[in-house]
């Protein structure tokens, strides 16, 4: 029993709440979501110190000895991911403050974002299945108004696809779960593995096992990300950048945690699929980035390429795969929410979201095309910077297992983000300005959003740097995912 | 009592197939709330129909009747109500700005604005 492990859902939630009746005063929202974010991470770093010494802490809600209550479980993985979302939330909150608009401020965007928060760690932390389609709800809701606030023709167009695909997906979601409790009569996730131990995976589970796969995958936009492109453009930069670090890495959170805790008797047919599904991910993800002209249009298919490499860690799920799932799962958060952040203040700059008309910025401004350049070869995977290091973990796995075609496909990927990235630095950076008169929009040039970005761009050289240090960390966490015996004992301590 | 059960749940998810299928915002709306209220009996059904006993476990208690599956039941429910008020809101005002209610005509690629 541990009841720190609650505050990482409790503090936004309390803030969010507080925050809905401060609507006018703007000055007093920013500072009251800015210090609540602060102090998460702060919380998440004492949380992951606990779990590195104590092993995986638990919180049985009303003292209700699992299986009969929720219980909230934080292994080191589950910590790590809370660590990196709760950096992620800062650094979309502090971009916020300059790019959001005081229309929007006002208009719930601030307690939006925190109950999003609260979702987001819900769904990590908690050990129940139907909880964690809660917490999905409670981050898909909050989802669903941000991507919506503002109300232009395309963000309106847009949400209703985002939010039917979304509802399909939960209502299949809530589907498989009756179908579970009705084979096994259990829906704790400890519970539920020994059950299917005992039961066999056989045809009926696997049948359950598909189903969430697909919710799941749908969530993530592993292979079924046909709704992600569109959806991903619609809304302003900061929630554009809080949505592509968070929300597809929440559903590829649930698929480690289903199919290495509980669905992991049957790889023959589960993991061969999830490897197809990665496969086809990192294929259609690259066409699409090389297939547009568009920035933002650019940015989501990195997302997509970024979810079908780590499937193939998914699709391996031997204990050094999924260390490199989880070093990669962190890299890549704290990755794609800079090259958001970077897109949207490149897009503010320009005036432009069109790459053909955008030329020479690194004339008025260095910080942000260098940066760029720099995440670029992070998410390459260059070596002093942080996706070396997942990336050498995830293909050497990927060798071992004898799953040379994937390897083959996850490397060939990496050329692909950085061609298409590279279209972008060298059309919108190099060269000589279209016109030479200084643009109406004015960018966004606090010093608070330059020293955020400057902050996780060294917390991605120190992840690379010094990826040695966080393999301690990594290799605990998936030490845990590869045995879930570990997982069991801690949750179901008789 | 378990097979009509079946039989609607199965009755219900093909007409919300049908009217999500179809080109109407409205029409799609009203599949999505079919469509969990499907899901919502199926929870029912799966946990088994019981009748004539109360959800409390004693020593001697011969037949007790499951009270998770009521439960969940009602957290979906608040949730799926709460969804759809938006997405019928969502709908009302897309249809104020962009004119249309047909999806088909909401297609869209990312240069049009």
């Amino acid at each position: 029993m541990n009841n720190l492990i609650v505050l990482p859902l409790l503090l936004p939630l309390l803030s969010a709440i507080i925050l809905v009746f401060l609507r006018k005063q703007v000055a007093v929202q920013r500072s009251i979501s800015g210090i609540s974010a602060l102090l998460n991470i702060v919380i998440a770093v004492i949380l992951v110190g606990q779990i590195q010494s104590d092993g995986i802490q638990t919180l049985y809600m009303g003292g209700w000895i699992p299986p009969y209550g929720i219980v909230f479980v934080a292994d080191m993985f589950a910590g790590l991911l809370i660590l990196t979302a709760s950096v992620v939330g800062a650094a979309c909150i502090f971009y916020s403050f300059s790019s959001i608009g005081e229309e929007r401020e006002r208009m719930y965007f601030y307690p939006l974002v925190q109950f999003l928060l609260a979702g987001v760690y819900g769904s990590f932390l908690t050990g129940d299945l139907f909880n964690l389609f809660v917490c999905f709800e409670v981050m898909l809701i909050s989802s669903y108004a941000l991507i919506v606030l503002g109300g232009s023709k395309r963000q309106l167009r847009e949400s209703i696809k985002y939010m039917l695909v979304n509802i399909l997906s939960s209502a299949l979601f809530v589907t498989a779960v009756a179908y579970l409790y009705g084979a096994l009569g259990t829906l704790n996730m400890a519970h539920l593995s020994q059950r299917v131990a005992e039961a066999g995976q056989g045809g009926m589970l696997n049948v359950i096992a598909i189903l969430l796969m697909i919710v799941f995958s749908l969530k993530a936009g592993l292979f079924l990300f046909f709704w992600l492109p569109g959806s991903y453009a619609a809304p302003p930069a900061a929630i554009r950048a809080l949505f592509a670090a968070l929300l597809t890495k929440v559903g590829v959170y649930a698929l480690v945690r289903t199919f290495s805790l509980i669905f992991y008797h049957d790889p023959a047919v589960t993991h061969t699929w999830l490897g197809w599904m990665a496969g086809a991910t990192m294929v259609l993800g690259s066409i699409g980035a090389i297939a547009y002209r568009n920035v933002s249009s650019i940015l989501n298919y990195q997302v997509v390429i970024g979810i079908g490499f780590i499937g193939l860690g998914l699709a391996i799920a031997t204990q050094a795969a999924w260390d490199g799932v989880v070093f990669y799962l962190m890299h890549d958060m704290l990755a794609k929410v800079l090259l958001f952040i970077l897109g949207g203040m490149l897009i503010t700059a320009a005036g432009t979201e069109k790459l053909l008309e955008i030329r020479g910025l690194i004339d008025r401004y260095p910080l942000i095309g260098w940066l760029f350049l720099g995440t670029t070869l992070a998410l390459v995977g260059i070596p002093p910077l942080s996706g070396f290091p997942g990336k050498v973990m995830l293909i050497r796995s990927a060798f071992q297992e004898q799953a040379f075609v994937l390897a083959a496909i996850g490397l060939i990927s990496s050329f692909f983000v950085l061609y298409s990235l590279i279209v972008v630095f060298k059309q919108a950076f190099w060269g000589s300005e279209l016109d030479q008169e200084p643009r109406t929009t004015v960018p966004p040039r606090s010093k608070l959003l330059n020293g955020t970005i400057l902050a996780v761009f060294a917390l991605l050289v120190f992840l690379g740097v010094n990826a040695e240090w966080v393999y301690e960390f990594v290799a605990q966490a998936g030490h845990v995912i590869a045995e879930p015996d570990l997982y069991i004992h801690a949750v179901m301590k008789e | 009592m378990e097979l009509v059960m079946a039989i609607t749940t199965g009755l219900l998810f093909a007409v919300a197939v049908y009217l999500i299928l179809s080109r109407s915002v409205l029409r799609i709306i009203l599949g999505t709330s079919l469509l969990t209220h499907g899901v919502h009996l199926l929870i029912m059904n799966m946990a088994g129909l019981k009748r004539g006993s109360a959800p409390l476990i004693s020593e001697d208690t011969m037949s007790y009747t499951d009270p998770l599956p009521q439960a969940l039941i009602l957290t979906s429910i608040v949730i799926n109500f709460g969804v759809t008020a938006f997405f019928l809101v969502l709908a009302y005002r897309a249809n104020q700005t962009l004119g249309t209610d047909d999806l088909e005509k909401l297609r869209g690629g990312d240069e049009n604005e």
